[in-house]
């Protein structure tokens, strides 16, 4: 919380060195919005540093204005202790600052090496690149990081972790001595992350300052050295990963306690409402990666299926919601066959799906906010009669669903594109979650949203449940599917290997079912 | 997440994308206007340029003006001099009606092809083939026209463009379907049915469907019946641009006030969120080209009934080229459409009068209509002029 330039003066003769960076009253107002309101930043040489704070608090805005994106209104910016004026990304780079957006900007059709050299080409003679010594410096830097990388490599046929690896290289190539990371892990599977972590630390030892922006609580605990919480464009205190909780760093975060543990009753399950009988499904290369699946879920209870990403779910939610047709087996909804039913169908029969990519399918960004509320209900009335549109009624839709649902917008005209990750996805839930429901298909309901949304949406979720839904929930995040489900499905290689119940569910050994596909000693009774 | 990149990569060739919409209706009109502004201010050098090159020219800065009110004079204004003895301009009129008549008789096709356009941008089609469709369009309602013979007025003109908007149709289901169903470019398709229609329809001018007793390859004259007429006394101006606006409200309608018209625009904006909204993405892609086609259809109909009055084999036409243009200049908005489509009717009815009265080439004001689009097209640089703008601007970047 203190200052740190007036903690105990160096009493021996050692040399206090000055921080990596610092930021000092950084001001940046945008029309109606003071998104940087003073705020303070310092990061030590060799610091891991992390900014925490919801969508929307300003931590976007405060690290373009570092890399020269933003001018700031007033405030001024020290690097090792110098007053320095940055002009854009390359004065920024030039002065050591390096930036790993969250969307990588990496040319896929690229090699590694042609990816990291990219505006900074090492010239064998003034007409032609010297690749061999660039792949040298690549390899090495990779080695002093710890991992191994093949600069001849094409980076559209690399993982999305590995790619991470490349954007960081890149900043290291020109090197960078300030690394910011703009919710590094948002793409990552959980043990990318962990590797991703082994890098990261390793590059702090050596000597880098790193800014780590986030608002994952955990993964902040895990690996920073010093916290600043942003709210509402204000530093709101700091924190210390040894000390503090997750509870104590959602409370600055939001500005209010915070419920991290959703708080359910017993559920009480009714009638089956879906049922996949020996589904199978293939991807988009024709290779089935839903193989044989069978499964329930009855009304008034949660059933999750967890698993690593990639393991055919997003094929199999993609199939059930009509996006995608069934190789072979059916799909009942109670009585009715519903397989290859189209999405406008199965919306007719109270079936409601949350999208796992929100951006993608579950809404027209360029859209007015009110018209993303009835994108599934526009030809119906009120909202339209004889095929032409009312717009007063789809006025007063929004008017009613903005404050129930708390999105936060100055007004349903506004295009959705302008709303923070977290207020698009409770649009999608309001617009879902405001009609009928039999059956709610939910995928990633709360991927890369902040703890006050995800608190909101959990909710939403266990109320309809306890209303009579049936709910399918699909996660990668294994402690949401831990937390909100009464029975939990692990998937596996496309099929479903072990079937357990939600209150006595261990998350260990799910978390050994999900890499292993190995089941043993757990009740077993959805395996095909 | 290769999924999502590769999405982000289709979306970046989006017309839509193409077309930068940002900003209200009252905005973009002030980008656009600025951007004619610029485009005659080129034109303005160029033609200072082209009088200093003729022979025994001097660099005249006065020139550009006096080249643009001879523009004017040759589109709208009654001529100071030029005045047709008894009819027009007299007691001191301003509008000469004859020159007005020929620039809304200019306007008319460009409406109906840059709708054909706008329309297909509105659902993420770029439909090049109004040509083709417009050709199409001039030939069946001719081709009908002729023939319906002792049909009187309104029935035998209306059935007549119904045939040039059936026409118009037919070319552009053929891209729509290929694209639905086989997944062939649009772009593609249209491009190379544009060959089709104009050599196809030439053969069927200068062979089966030749005029006999015609001098030169043509089909046969329409019926009076089927004949636009020209309702004011002293002006050439058909019903045409009557029709063509009407299409255009019609249009605009369909567009932002039906629920047609937001499936539309959802495939263009997200078609993934289309598929996930109910919407079916194939069904509306065949609609919209069918749709689209029809309007340049008609604008062929309405060039058709109201000035050729038969389909010349060698039609020497670029409207539905030159609709491409309009489109862009409308921002794909149907009355963007209407006002481009004007102007650029202003300019070309009115280039004949600037080369007689000034000696520049008319080959300047298509230099002029490839300027203004370019700084259309570069509509950054212009926002970069506008000081809210870049306010604007910011608060896109900070909500990012």
């Amino acid at each position: 919380m203190t200052d740190q330039r007036t903690e105990g003066a160096p009493a021996t003769g050692e040399v206090v060195r000055a921080p990596a960076l610092e930021m000092r009253g950084i001001t940046k107002h945008f029309p109606g919005v003071r998104a940087n309101d003073g705020i303070d930043l310092e990061v030590r040489p060799g610091e891991i540093h992390a900014l925490l704070g919801e969508n929307g608090a300003g931590k976007s805005t405060l690290m373009n204005i570092l890399y020269g994106l933003l001018a700031p209104d007033s405030g001024e910016i020290l690097l090792d202790g110098e007053t320095v004026g940055i002009s854009g990304p390359s004065d920024a780079i030039a002065r050591g600052i390096g930036m790993v957006h969250q969307h990588f900007m990496l040319v896929p059709v690229f090699t590694v090496a042609e990816n990291i050299v990219l505006g900074n080409e090492t010239m064998a003679n003034p007409v032609f690149l010297d690749a061999h010594k660039a792949d040298d410096r690549i390899r090495e830097l990779a080695r002093q990081l710890g991992f191994e990388i093949d600069p001849s490599a094409v980076v559209g046929d690399l993982s999305v972790g590995i790619q991470q690896r490349i954007e960081i290289l890149k900043a290291l190539y020109r090197g960078a001595k300030v690394l910011i990371l703009d919710e590094p892990t948002a793409v990552l599977t959980p043990q990318e992350t962990v590797e991703i972590f082994e890098v990261l630390k390793r590059l702090a030892a050596e000597g880098t300052s790193i800014v780590f922006i986030s608002h994952k609580l955990y993964e902040v605990l895990e690996i920073a050295d010093r916290i600043t919480v942003i709210r509402r464009g204000k530093v709101v205190g700091q924190a210390d990963p040894k000390t503090a909780t997750e509870e104590d760093l959602a409370e600055m975060m939001v500005g209010r306690e915070v419920s991290l543990v959703v708080d359910k009753g017993v559920a009480t399950p009714g009638e089956v409402v879906l049922r996949a009988e020996n589904l199978s499904v293939a991807d988009d290369r024709g290779s089935v990666v839903v193989d044989s699946i069978a499964f329930e879920v009855r009304a008034g209870e949660i059933l999750g299926i967890a698993g690593v990403a990639g393991n055919g779910q997003a094929e199999l939610v993609e199939a059930l919601t009509g996006l995608r047709r069934v190789a072979s087996g059916r799909v009942l909804l109670g009585d009715e066959d519903i397989t290859n039913h189209s999405p406008r169908s199965l919306t007719e029969r109270d079936v409601a799906y949350i999208p796992g990519d929100r951006q993608r399918f579950g809404l027209v960004l360029p859209y007015p906010v009110e018209d993303n509320l009835v994108l599934t209900d526009y030809h119906k009335p009120p909202y339209s009669q004889r095929g032409v549109i009312n717009e007063r009624a789809i006025s007063r839709r929004a008017a009613e669903l903005i404050p129930e649902f708390d999105i936060r917008t100055p007004s349903g005209a506004v295009p959705t594109s302008t709303l923070s990750g977290g207020n698009q996805q409770k649009l999608i839930v309001a617009r879902e979650f405001s009609r009928p429901l039999r059956l709610l298909i939910a995928d990633q309901p709360t991927r890369g949203i902040d703890v006050g949304s995800i608190e909101f949406i959990h909710k939403q979720i266990v109320a309809k449940r306890d209303a009579g839904t049936a709910v399918l929930l699909v996660s990668a995040e294994l402690d949401e599917v831990l937390e909100l489900s009464d029975r939990i499905a692990v998937i596996y290689r496309g099929r479903i290997v072990a079937t357990v119940d939600g209150a006595t569910a261990e998350k260990e050994r799910i978390g050994l079912i999900m890499a292993t596909g190995e089941a043993t000693g757990q009740r077993v009774e959805g395996a095909a | 997440m290769t999924t999502e990149r590769g999405a982000a990569g289709g979306m970046s060739v989006d017309p839509t994308t193409l077309l930068g919409g940002s900003g209200g209706l009252g905005r973009q009109a002030l980008v656009t206007s600025i951007a004619v502004l610029a485009g005659l201010l080129v034109g303005a050098a160029l033609i200072i340029l082209s009088g200093a090159l003729q022979p025994g020219g001097t660099l005249d800065f006065g020139l550009p003006l006096v080249a643009y009110r001879a523009l004017l004079d040759g589109a709208l204004l009654c001529e100071e001099g030029f005045q047709e003895a008894g009819i027009l301009c007299e007691e001191g009129g301003i509008l000469d009606l004859r020159a007005l008549g020929n620039t809304l008789n200019a306007s008319t096709p460009l409406i109906m092809t840059g709708l054909a356009v706008a329309f297909g941008f509105r659902a993420g089609l770029f439909n090049i083939g109004a040509q083709g469709q417009f050709l199409l369009g001039a030939f069946a309602s001719t081709l009908i026209g002729a023939n319906l013979v002792g049909v009187p007025f309104p029935t035998a003109a209306a059935i007549a463009i119904l045939a040039g908007a059936l026409g118009g149709a037919l070319w552009g289901f053929i891209p729509g379907a290929l694209k639905a169903w086989r997944g062939a470019h649009e772009v593609v398709t249209t491009i190379m049915l544009n060959f089709v229609a104009a050599l196809g329809l030439r053969y069927l001018a200068n062979g089966p469907f030749r005029d006999p007793g015609a001098t030169f390859s043509r089909t046969p004259d329409i019926q009076p019946g089927a004949v636009l007429p020209t309702p004011i006394d002293g002006s050439p101006m058909h019903w045409g641009i009557v029709v063509a606006v009407g299409v255009a409200v019609a249009v605009w309608f369909l567009l932002f006030k039906t629920t047609l018209g937001f499936e539309i625009r959802t495939v263009g904006a997200n078609p993934f969120a289309a598929r996930y909204a109910g919407i079916r993405p194939r069904l509306i892609t065949i609609l919209t080209m069918t749709l689209a086609g029809s309007m340049a259809g008609v604008g062929g109909a309405a060039e058709g009934l109201g000035i050729t009055k038969n389909y010349p084999a060698e039609y020497g036409t670029s409207y539905g080229f030159d609709g491409i243009a309009v489109a862009l200049l409308g921002r794909a908005h149907p009355f963007g459409v209407v006002g481009a489509a004007l102007l650029f009717g202003v300019l070309r009815a009115g280039a004949g009068s600037m080369q007689r009265q000034t000696d520049i080439p008319i080959d300047i004001i298509t230099i002029v209509q490839g300027m203004i689009l370019l700084f259309v097209a570069a509509e950054v640089v212009i926002r970069r002029l506008l000081p809210a703008a870049r306010a604007r601007r910011a608060t896109a970047t900070a909500a990012a």
